[in-house]
């Protein structure tokens, strides 16, 4: 019999999230032995990338965003902003050359794939976001040429790249939100199904 | 009953040993190292900061073709005058096929050349009496009599030159046409108009679109960009200002403005787009092509990844 | 403060970049360090011995 407690949304939450993920999955400490290469390394290299790109974005946001063009200080805070930047595109290419080599969304891991896909284009936009909000020279250009792929798509009617103030609260609030969820989501996914088996190969069992 | 074993979709269950894994100390050495790695990039080679064009710096360094574009602005031959959504109707824009997407969305962002880059600015200026007086023929003047002004001296604007601190084009009949390009090149100059042209809505401002899209009218800025090779024709959506690497992460959005159809394409910023929304979708959906979802597998690049582990098979 | 400054590049990348042409395809000399250092990064990846992981007959 159940009893009301058994009911409540809250306790139905957590033994739905008990059973998909204890902690032992949660937080390993053991991998499957197959686990046994450096192309592994590029995915938590992608989220160290983004913490250092979130930190020093934080350190920007504080100072404000005139800051880093007067302050010797605050364009040594943007070149840390902007090679956080290019380390976390790097890492986060070569994880997704990886992950597809290993078919990474076999054994019902697709969503897996998808949230990682998706986390790629959010990235891709923010990025841009980050370009159309530097305010000097490199921003006019990024943003008069943009416009025109933007505009001709009919989202520039709604999101205009012109705009500083709207593409800086893109790039600061809105898809670093995005980015974030999606990696955290995309983490519990990875944490839940496990690293993908390599492929069963049937000429090597034969063979023995 | 058990359905059939596919290999690109399903996965064998592991059946094999497993290994001590420290994942907080991997996360730890992991945001160490890229850290530090950050730090010494950073200092190496810090970043670019190129500064902004203004509308000042630009027309004290090229007063002609500052000129010529805020008369384009008067005439309606601006690439924004003729833009479409979502600036204004003057044309279709751009279509994907049947779909006039741009059109669809609507000119939610109006912009009247005529009056946001020429006579509101010119109105904003005080005390200069043969200004008031010209704004007010131009005012009490009908459509067919403005047409008729810019039309002459447009015909007589390719001679023009930038003389002792004047716009000089020798015309008649072009009613006060001469005097607002002249006034409102010497307020570009003063660096009037790059205020006046964030400051129509009042004192607090962080929408730049009309001084952008006055800018991008013109030839100087893309003058600058085509010295850092950053035109769309030169592969410059990937590049950046100086000698830093760029988005490089756009080689492909960047790539289809190469080749044709679409570098020859009047369409083809929005057919790029369309396209590459096509690839993502694909991108997305790669565990659910037959084929695509075969690479891997039949590439055998995994044999190299799980080499350890085939070899212990 | 003042160590940033003189410390902030040690190479000077602000100056006009260079930039290699095939055929119709242009990229930059920093864009390409960029993706040649990824390739070799991906292949290097793929290649070299990974240390640590002895026990592979080790049940749990």
């Amino acid at each position: 019999m159940t009893t009301e407690i058994d009911r409540q949304w809250t306790t139905r939450l957590r033994r739905r999230a008990e059973g998909k993920l204890p902690p032992e999955k949660l937080l390993p400490d053991t991998q499957p032995s197959y686990v046994s290469s450096w192309i592994y390394v590029f995915g938590v290299t992608t989220m160290a990338a983004l913490c250092m790109v979130i930190a020093t974005g934080c350190v920007l946001a504080i100072f404000g965003p005139q800051w880093w063009h007067t302050s010797s200080v605050g364009h040594f805070v943007n070149s840390l902003h902007l090679w956080a930047v290019e380390i976390f595109f790097f890492a986060m290419v070569i994880h997704l050359w990886g992950k597809f080599f290993m078919a990474s969304w076999r054994g019902g891991r697709t969503l897996t794939w998808m949230t990682g896909v998706v986390t790629f284009l959010a990235s891709i936009a923010a990025g841009f976001t980050g370009y159309a909000s530097q305010s000097n020279f490199d921003s006019q250009w990024i943003t008069t040429q943009a416009k025109d792929g933007i505009n001709a798509s009919g989202a520039g009617s709604f999101f205009n790249v012109l705009n500083l103030g709207q593409m800086l609260m893109w790039h600061i609030v809105l898809l670093p939100l995005v980015a974030v969820l999606l990696t955290v989501l995309h983490v519990l996914m990875v944490r839940v199904k496990g690293v993908v088996p390599p492929f069963s190969d049937e000429t090597t069992e034969v063979a023995r | 009953m058990t359905k059939a074993f596919r290999p690109d979709v399903d996965a064998p269950e592991w059946k094999g040993g497993y290994a001590p894994y420290d994942i907080l100390k991997e996360g730890t050495i992991a945001l160490v190292v890229v850290a530090l790695l950050t730090i010494a990039l950073a200092l190496i080679f810090s970043s670019p900061d190129e500064h902004a064009v203004t509308i000042k710096s630009w027309s004290n360094a090229t007063p002609v073709d500052f000129a010529q574009t805020a008369l384009s602005e008067l005439n309606g031959t601006s690439g924004t005058a003729q833009y479409g959504a979502p600036y204004n109707t003057a044309s279709e824009g751009q279509k994907l096929g049947p779909l006039a997407l741009a059109k669809w969305a609507g000119a939610r962002i109006p912009v009247n050349t005529v009056r946001d880059f020429v006579i509101d600015p010119l109105r904003a200026l005080p005390d200069q009496p043969p200004l008031t007086q010209g704004l007010a023929t131009w005012r009490s003047a009908s459509d067919a009599t403005r047409t008729n002004w810019v039309a002459h001296y447009t015909k007589a604007a390719s001679q023009m030159t930038y003389a002792n601190g004047q716009v000089v084009v020798s015309t008649t009949n072009a009613g006060p046409v001469p005097l607002f390009i002249n006034d409102l090149t010497m307020m570009a100059r003063s660096g009037a108009l790059d205020q006046a042209l964030v400051t129509q809505h009042g004192f607090y401002t962080t929408d730049y679109t009309k001084p952008l899209l006055f800018l991008s009218d013109g030839s100087y800025l893309k003058n600058l960009a085509q010295k850092d090779h950053l035109l769309g024709t030169q592969w410059g959506m990937m590049n950046e200002t100086g000698s830093y690497p760029g988005q490089a992460w756009l080689w492909l959005y960047t790539f289809w403005y190469q080749v044709t159809p679409f570098s020859t394409s009047a369409n083809a910023d929005v057919q790029v787009w369309g396209l590459m929304m096509l690839l993502s979708v694909i991108l997305l959906f790669v565990p659910f092509i037959p084929g695509l979802r075969s690479i891997p597998r039949k590439s055998r690049v995994y044999r190299l990844i799980w080499r350890e582990h085939y070899r212990n098979l | 403060m003042h160590w940033f400054n003189t410390v902030g590049a040690l190479i000077n990348l602000d100056h006009p970049g260079h930039f290699l042409h095939w055929h119709f395809i242009e990229v930059s000399v920093a864009n390409a360090v960029v993706m040649i250092v990824m390739v070799a990064t991906f292949v290097v990846a793929l290649l070299a011995p990974f240390p640590g992981r002895r026990s592979r007959k080790e049940n749990r």
